[in-house]
C-alpha cells in the first residue's frame, strides 16, 4: 500500500471515532461506539503494523541506514515563503517506532475498557476522547514540523484533560485535571517560546530543515553570537524544549501533575499517564536530538535533571498507599531514566548509546508500565478501592492479573530476563561511561525501585491470609489485554533494538555484558528480599520503621510538601497577590480615573447651573445692564 | 429738534424707566405686566412725537403706534390668561414662588 | 453594486419591522434581513474572488458618489479582504445575537430595530473607504448601544450605559479631530477625507506625528486599549445577552480595524515611530487584563476583562507593524469575535436558566445542560488557545509575526504576551470547572432544560465559524493576506 495513504488512514481513523462518538452515536448508542472505537483501533493496529514492517524491512533501510520519509507535506498556515506550519508526515525509525506502541498499548486499554467501564455515564464520549486522544498521540509522533508537533502535544493536553476529568461530578477530578492542564500548559509556554527562537534561528518551522541547518556550521556561529544572559540563542531555544518536554513528561520541578492525574479512569492511567504522553517530552528530545548534541550543557542539565527525578521519586513511591500514586511515582521515576540515558548520550566513546537506552526503556517501559496499571485497574475493578492497606491475599482471586502484576514488576526491577532488565542495563552502561555519579544514583534507584514495587506486590497479593469472598477477575475482555501485554514484556527484550533506532540510522549493538550486570541485578533482588522482610507477612515492622524515621517519612510522605509550595505560590501570590491587584488597580485607580473625570463635569455643571436661577427679573437685570453697558461701549 | 417734541422725549424717557424699574423690581406679575404696558406706551408717544414733528407728511409712525397697541393688548390677554390660571393653581402671582420649571 | 446592498438590506429590514406589529413578525423580519445580509456577503466575496485575482489584494467593487460638495466627502464604498472577513464576522455575529434573543418579550420591535441598526452602523464602517463616511457610519453603531443597555441591560445599567456611550463618544471626538486633521493636513492640497489617495499622496511627516495619536487613541478606546478599557467590564456586564455580543463580537473590531488602516494606509510613517509605545500598551493589557480576569466573580466580568486581554493581541500584532503579525491580528479580531460572542451568548443561555452570573453559585451543570455546557467548553478551549479551534491560529500568527523582528524589547514583549496563554488557562479552566463540574447545586435552577432550538442554532453556527477558522486558516490567509501585503508595500 502507498505509504502516504497509509499513515493517513492510521492517523485519522482514531479522529473518525472521535468526531462520530461525541457527536453522533455516543449518546444514544453507547455499547455501539466502545465497539466501534475497538474496531478502528483494531484497524489502525495492523495498520501500523504493517507500516513497521515495511519501514523496517523493505523499504526504511537505504544503504544500511535508516532513511527517513516525508510522504506528505502541505501548507496549512504560511508566514512567510520559508516559516510555515505545514502538515507534514515524517516517517523515519523514531516514528515508526513510536506509531506502534502507541497504537498497541492504545489497543489493549480499548480492549479493557469495554469491560472495566461497562455500564459508566457518558460510555460513549469516553471512547470518543480516547480516540482523540489516539489520534493526537498519533499526530505528535509524526509530526515533521515543529508547530505542527506543538498543535498535537497541545491536543493530547486536552484530551488527557477531558480523560482525567472524565469523572466530571468528583471535585478531585476537576482539580486534577485543571492542574495537569495548567502545569504542562505553564511548561508549553517555554516550549512556545524555544519554537520561535529555533524558529528565527534556523528561519525554518519544518524541523528536518531546521535540524539541517542549525547543524550546518554557519549558522551555528551566527546563533552562537546572538546571545541573552550569558547564554546563546541555541542553548536557550534548547532549555526552553527542554522546559516543555519536562512539564510533559513530569520531570522535577514540574511533576506535581501527574500523581494527582490517577484520579482518571485507570485505563485512561495506563494509556496516557505511563505509557505515552508522558514519554512525549523523551520522544521531543530524541526528535530534536541533534539539536541538542550541539550544545552539551543543555544535555548534561537533562541528565542531572532526569537522574535527580528518577531517584526522588523513587524515594516518595516507597511511602504511598494509593496502588495507583505508587504507579504514578514510578513512572516519573522511569521517566527519569530515560532523560538520564539522553542526558549521558555521547559520541566519543560509545557512539549515540544513551539515545538507543533511552528510547528502548521507553519502548519496554510503555508495555511494563501499562500492563502494570491495567492490573491495577483489574484489581481496582475487583476490591474496589485503591489503598494497598485494605488489599491482601489477593493471589487466589485474580490469577492472571496476579501472574500480570508479578512479571511487571520483575520487568521494573530489572530482573532478567524480563524487558526492563535489558533496557535499563543499557541505560546503567551509558551512564557508567560518561558520568560515574549519575551511574551511581541510577544504581540507587534502581534498587529502591525494587523494593517499592516489591512492597507493592506484597502488599495486595500476599500480607493477608487468601480471602474467599465472591470477588471476581472479571471477563476475558480484562484477561485478554493482560494476557497479551505479559507476552510483550517478556518478548521485548530480546529485540535487538539498536538495530532498528539509533541517533544516526546506523545499526547499533547494544553492549551486554555480563559482569556488568552482576551489580544492578544483585540491588534488584536485594530490595525484592528486603521488601519480602518487611510485607510478606502481615506485621507492624513498617509501621514501626515509619515511626522512627518520623519527620523523614511524613516529609516524604507528603511528597517533600512540593504541592503546597506550588499551592502557596498559585494561590497566595500569583491569584491574591497579582490577580487582586490588577483587579483592584482596575477598580481603584483606572476606573476611578474615568469617574473622577466624569465627577469634575458634573460638580462644575453643579456650579455654573446657579447662574440660571430662572428668576426673569434677574435676566431682564443682567440684559438690561448688558445693554447699557454695550451702549455706552459704542458711544464711547 | 422742536422744543415741545424734546419735553414729549423726556415725558417718555421717564415713563420707559419707571417701566424698566417697575418690571425689575416688582414681584407680583400683575404689576410686572402693568410696567410692560408703561413701556410700550413710552415707545408709542416716540413714535407718534416723531411722526407729528419730524415727518408731519408721512403716517408711518401712526402705524406702527397702531400695531403695538393691538400686539399690547393681545399679550396683555394671553398674559393676564396665564396668571390667572397660575393663580387657580398656586394662589398665588408671586414670581418668586413660580419654580417648578426651574433647572 | 451589490455592496450597496449592506446598507440597503438593514435599512428595509427596519423599514419594514416598523409597520409590523405582532412579536413573532418582527423577529422573523429581523432574522431574514440577516441571513439575507449573510447572503450578500457571501455574494461579496464571491465577486471579490471573480474580480481580483487574489494576488493583489487592491479594493474591490468601488464606488465613488460626491456626497457633499463643498467639504469633498464622498459616499466611497469598496471592500477589500480585511473588510470582506469583518463583514463576514459581523454577518454571523448578528445572526447569532438575534437567535439568542429570540424570546425577547420587553419591547420587542425596538430591541430588533435597534440591533439592526447597530448592524447597519458596523457594515457601513467596514465597506466605507471615506473617512467621513467612516465616522458617520461608526457613530451609528455607537448610540443605539446606549438605549439598548438602558432598556434591557441589568445590573448597574444607567451607571454602564452612559459610562459606555461616553467613552465611546469621547473617543470618537478625538478620533474626529484626527480626522479633520488629515482631511486639512494632507499634502496634496485639497482637502480630502478619501483613504485611497490619502494613501497615495500621503502626509508630512511631523503633521503625522501630531495627529497619529488622536486617531490611535480613538480608535484604541474601541479596542479597549489598555488605560480606555474600562468601558468594557461594565457595559458588557449590564448589556442584554445580544448586546453584549455585539458590543464584544463587532464594537471592539471597529477599532482594530480602524487601527489596521490607520497604521497601513493613512500614517504608516508615524506608526513606525510610534510603534513601541504601542506594543507596550498592548504588552501591558494582555497581561494585566488576563491576571485581571483571574479574580473576577461574575462570568461577564470575566469574560469582558478576557476580552481585554486578547484584544491586546490585535493592538499587539498592528503595533509590530511587519504583515505577519498584522495578519495575525486580523486572525485574532475575526477569532476574538466569534469566541467571545460564543462566549456571551453560552452565559446568557446560563443565566437564564440559573439566575445568576456569580461563578461560586453555580456548580455541576454539565449533567443539567450538556449542550450549553459544551458551548460554553468550546468557547473556553478557543479563549485558552486550542489548536484546532479559531484562538491558536490567531495567536500563534500574532507572536511568530512579532518575534521576527530581531529587536530586544520586542522578543520580550512577545515573551510576554505568550506568557497569558498561561494565565488563560487558568481562569477558563477554573470557570469552566467550578460552573460545569463538581458538585451540582440544584437549588438554584428553576429550569433545568437544555438549549432550545434557537439557541442551539446561535451556538452551532459560531461554533462552526470558530472551527472553519481553527482548522483551515489558509482559506482566510488566501483573503487577507495579499490585501495586508498590498497595503504595506
Amino acid at each position: 500500500m502507498n505509504e502516504g495513504l497509509l499513515v493517513i488512514l492510521l492517523l485519522f481513523l482514531p479522529l473518525v471515532t472521535f468526531v462520530v462518538n461525541r457527536l453522533f452515536i455516543g449518546k444514544k448508542w453507547p455499547v455501539l461506539s466502545g465497539y466501534l472505537a475497538t474496531l478502528i483501533l483494531i484497524i489502525t493496529t495492523l495498520l501500523s503494523v504493517v507500516l513497521a514492517w515495511q519501514y523496517y524491512f523493505e523499504y526504511g533501510k537505504i544503504n544500511g541506514t535508516y532513511a527517513l520519509f516525508i510522504p506528505i507535506d502541505e501548507p496549512w498556515l504560511s508566514f512567510s515563503n520559508s516559516l510555515s506550519i505545514n502538515f507534514t508526515i515524517l516517517v523515519d525509525a523514531l516514528s515508526v517506532m513510536m506509531v506502534l506502541v502507541v497504537n498497541i498499548v492504545s489497543l489493549m486499554v480499548h480492549i479493557f475498557s469495554l469491560a472495566y467501564m461497562k455500564g459508566e455515564d457518558r460510555y460513549g464520549y469516553y471512547y470518543a476522547y480516547l480516540g482523540l486522544f489516539t489520534f493526537a498521540m498519533l499526530g505528535l509522533v509524526l509530526s515533521g514540523n515543529i508547530f505542527e508537533l506543538f498543535i498535537f502535544w497541545e491536543l493530547v493536553g486536552i484530551s488527557s484533560y477531558l480523560l482525567i476529568g472524565f469523572y466530571y461530578t468528583k471535585p478531585e477530578a476537576v482539580a486534577a485535571a485543571k492542574k495537569a492542564f495548567i502545569v504542562t500548559r505553564f511548561a508549553d509556554f517555554g516550549f512556545l517560546i524555544g519554537i520561535l527562537l529555533l524558529g528565527s534561528l534556523s528561519n525554518q518551522f519544518d524541523i528536518v530543515q531546521m535540524v539541517g541547518s542549525l547543524t550546518s556550521q554557519q549558522t551555528l556561529t551566527q546563533g552562537a553570537g546572538t546571545s541573552f544572559i550569558g547564554l546563546s540563542a541555541l542553548t536557550w531555544a534548547c532549555l526552553l524544549l527542554f522546559m516543555g518536554a519536562a512539564g510533559k513528561s513530569a520531570m522535577f520541578p514540574l511533576h506535581i501533575w501527574l500523581p494527582d492525574a490517577m484520579e482518571g479512569p485507570t485505563p485512561v492511567s495506563a494509556l496516557i499517564h505511563a505509557a505515552t504522553m508522558v514519554v512525549a517530552g523523551v520522544f521531543l528530545i530524541a526528535r530534536f536530538f541533534p539539536i541538542f548534541q550541539l550544545d552539551g550543557t543543555v544535555l548534561t542539565i537533562v541528565g542531572i535533571v532526569g537522574a535527580f527525578t528518577a531517584f526522588f521519586a523513587a524515594i516518595i513511591a516507597c511511602t504511598q498507599t494509593d496502588i495507583k500514586r505508587v504507579l504514578a511515582f514510578s513512572t516519573i521515576s522511569q521517566i527519569g531514566y530515560m532523560m538520564l540515558a539522553l542526558g549521558v548520550d555521547d559520541n566519543i566513546l560509545n557512539p549515540h548509546l544513551g539515545y538507543t537506552a533511552a528510547l528502548f526503556h521507553l519502548f519496554t517501559h510503555a508495555f511494563f508500565k501499562s500492563l502494570l496499571f491495567l492490573c491495577a485497574g483489574a484489581i481496582i475493578h475487583a476490591v474496589h478501592t485503591n489503598n494497598m492497606l485494605e488489599m491482601g491475599g489477593l493471589r487466589k482471586l485474580l490469577p492472571v492479573t496476579h501472574i500480570g502484576f508479578l512479571v511487571g514488576c520483575l520487568a521494573i526491577a530489572g530482573v532478567p530476563p524480563f524487558s526492563g532488565f535489558f533496557s535499563k542495563e543499557a541505560i546503567l552502561f551509558a551512564a557508567y561511561q560518561q558520568h560515574k555519579w549519575l551511574y551511581a544514583v541510577a544504581l540507587v534507584t534502581a534498587f529502591i525501585t525494587s523494593f517499592y514495587m516489591f512492597r507493592l506486590y506484597f502488599s495486595i497479593f500476599w500480607n493477608k491470609p487468601v480471602k474467599n469472598e465472591h470477588t471476581h477477575e472479571g471477563n476475558w475482555l480484562i484477561k485478554l489485554p493482560l494476557l497479551i501485554l505479559i507476552a510483550l514484556v517478556i518478548v521485548t527484550g530480546f529485540i535487538p533494538f539498536g538495530n532498528f533506532i539509533s541517533a544516526n540510522g546506523k545499526p547499533l549493538l547494544l553492549p551486554m555484558h555480563i559482569g556488568f550486570s552482576v551489580i544492578p541485578v544483585l540491588l534488584a533482588l536485594l530490595g525484592i528480599v528486603y521488601a519480602a522482610i518487611l510485607y510478606f507477612k502481615e506485621s507492624n515492622v513498617p509501621a514501626s520503621l515509619e515511626n522512627s524515621f518520623g519527620l523523614v517519612y511524613s516529609t516524604v510522605k507528603h511528597k517533600f510538601y512540593i504541592d503546597e509550595l506550588y499551592q502557596f505560590i498559585t494561590h497566595k501570590i500569583i491569584f491574591n497577590g497579582i490577580g487582586n491587584a490588577s483587579a483592584w488597580i482596575d477598580k481603584q485607580v483606572i476606573d476611578k480615573l474615568v469617574n473622577v473625570s466624569a465627577g469634575i463635569t458634573f460638580s462644575f455643571s453643579i456650579a455654573i447651573k446657579k447662574l440660571q436661577s430662572g428668576k426673569v427679573q434677574q435676566y431682564l437685570l443682567i440684559f438690561i445692564v448688558g445693554i447699557l453697558c454695550l451702549f455706552v461701549l459704542f458711544l464711547v | 429738534m422742536p422744543e415741545v417734541l424734546q419735553k414729549i422725549l423726556w415725558l417718555s424717557t421717564a415713563l420707559f424707566f419707571i417701566g424698566v424699574y417697575g418690571m425689575l423690581t416688582r414681584r407680583n406679575m400683575l404689576a410686572i405686566l402693568m410696567s410692560l404696558e408703561l413701556m410700550l406706551n413710552s415707545v408709542n408717544i416716540n413714535f407718534v412725537a416723531f411722526n407729528k414733528y419730524l415727518h408731519p407728511e408721512k403716517l408711518d409712525g401712526i402705524f406702527f403706534f397702531l400695531f403695538i397697541v393691538t400686539i399690547a393688548a393681545a399679550e396683555a390677554a394671553v398674559a393676564i390668561a396665564i396668571i390667572i390660571h397660575l393663580y387657580r393653581y398656586h394662589k398665588n402671582i408671586d414670581v418668586g414662588e413660580t419654580e417648578e420649571l426651574k433647572y | 453594486m451589490i455592496v450597496h446592498f449592506l446598507i440597503i438590506v438593514p435599512i428595509l429590514t427596519i423599514l419594514i419591522m416598523l409597520f409590523v406589529q405582532k412579536q413573532q413578525v418582527i423577529r422573523a423580519v429581523a432574522l431574514t434581513g440577516a441571513i439575507i445580509q449573510l447572503l450578500v456577503v457571501i455574494n461579496v466575496l464571491w465577486q471579490y474572488v471573480l474580480n481580483s485575482d487574489m494576488t493583489t489584494g487592491n479594493v474591490m467593487l468601488q464606488t465613488n458618489v460626491m456626497w457633499f460638495a463643498p467639504l469633498n466627502i464622498h459616499y466611497s464604498v469598496g471592500v477589500d479582504g480585511i473588510s470582506i472577513v469583518m463583514l463576514f464576522l459581523t454577518a454571523l455575529v448578528v445572526i447569532a445575537a438575534i437567535l439568542v434573543s429570540w424570546k425577547e418579550e420587553y419591547l420587542t420591535k425596538e430591541f430588533f430595530v435597534l440591533l439592526t441598526l447597530l448592524a447597519l452602523g458596523a457594515y457601513g464602517f467596514f465597506i466605507s473607504f471615506d473617512l467621513f463616511l467612516m465616522f458617520f457610519f461608526l457613530e451609528l453603531a455607537v448610540i443605539p448601544k446606549f438605549l439598548l443597555i438602558l432598556n434591557w441591560g441589568s445590573g448597574n445599567k444607567t451607571y454602564s450605559a452612559t459610562k459606555l456611550v461616553l467613552m465611546l463618544i469621547g473617543a470618537s471626538a478625538i478620533l474626529f479631530m484626527g480626522i479633520l486633521g488629515i482631511y486639512y493636513a494632507s499634502s496634496n492640497g485639497s482637502p480630502s477625507f478619501n483613504m485611497l489617495t490619502l494613501k497615495d499622496s500621503g502626509m508630512v511627516y511631523h503633521w503625522q506625528l501630531i495627529f497619529f495619536p488622536f486617531l490611535f487613541i480613538g480608535f484604541g478606546v474601541f479596542t479597549a486599549l489598555f488605560p480606555f478599557h474600562t468601558w468594557v467590564p461594565d457595559g458588557h456586564s449590564a448589556a442584554p445577552t445580544a448586546g453584549s455580543m455585539f458590543l464584544a463580537g463587532i464594537s471592539m473590531k471597529l477599532g482594530g480595524y480602524g487601527l489596521i488602516r490607520l497604521v497601513t494606509m493613512l500614517m504608516p510613517a508615524a506608526a513606525q515611530f510610534y510603534s513601541p509605545y504601542i506594543v507596550l500598551l498592548a504588552v501591558i493589557g494582555i497581561l494585566y487584563g488576563a491576571f485581571a480576569t483571574m479574580v473576577q466573580k461574575d462570568l461577564k466580568y470575566m469574560n469582558a476583562y478576557s476580552s481585554v486581554s486578547h484584544c491586546g493581541f490585535v493592538v499587539l500584532g498592528i503595533g509590530m507593524l511587519n504583515p505577519v503579525a498584522i495578519t495575525g491580528a486580523v486572525l485574532q479580531m475575526i477569532s476574538h469575535g466569534l469566541m467571545t460572542a460564543l462566549f456571551f451568548a453560552a452565559i446568557g443561555m446560563i443565566y437564564c436558566r440559573t439566575h445568576t452570573r456569580i461563578i461560586k453559585e453555580m456548580g455541576g451543570l454539565l449533567t443539567y445542560l450538556p449542550f450549553i455546557g459544551g458551548l460554553f467548553i468550546l468557547a473556553g478551549l478557543a479563549s485558552l488557545g486550542l489548536p484546532g479551534l479559531s484562538g491558536f491560529v490567531a495567536e500563534v500568527t500574532v507572536l511568530v509575526g512579532s518575534w521576527q523582528l530581531p529587536f530586544l524589547p520586542y522578543r520580550i514583549a512577545t515573551i510576554i504576551a505568550a506568557a497569558s496563554i498561561v494565565v488563560t488557562a487558568v481562569y477558563i479552566l477554573r470557570a469552566a470547572g467550578t460552573i460545569l463540574m463538581g458538585n451540582t447545586k440544584a437549588n438554584h435552577f428553576d429550569t433545568p432544560i437544555d438549549a432550545r432550538w434557537y439557541e442551539k442554532w446561535a451556538g452551532v453556527l459560531l461554533g462552526i465559524g470558530i472551527l472553519i477558522v481553527g482548522v483551515l486558516p489558509f482559506l482566510i490567509l488566501k483573503i487577507i493576506s495579499p490585501t495586508i501585503h498590498y497595503w504595506q508595500s
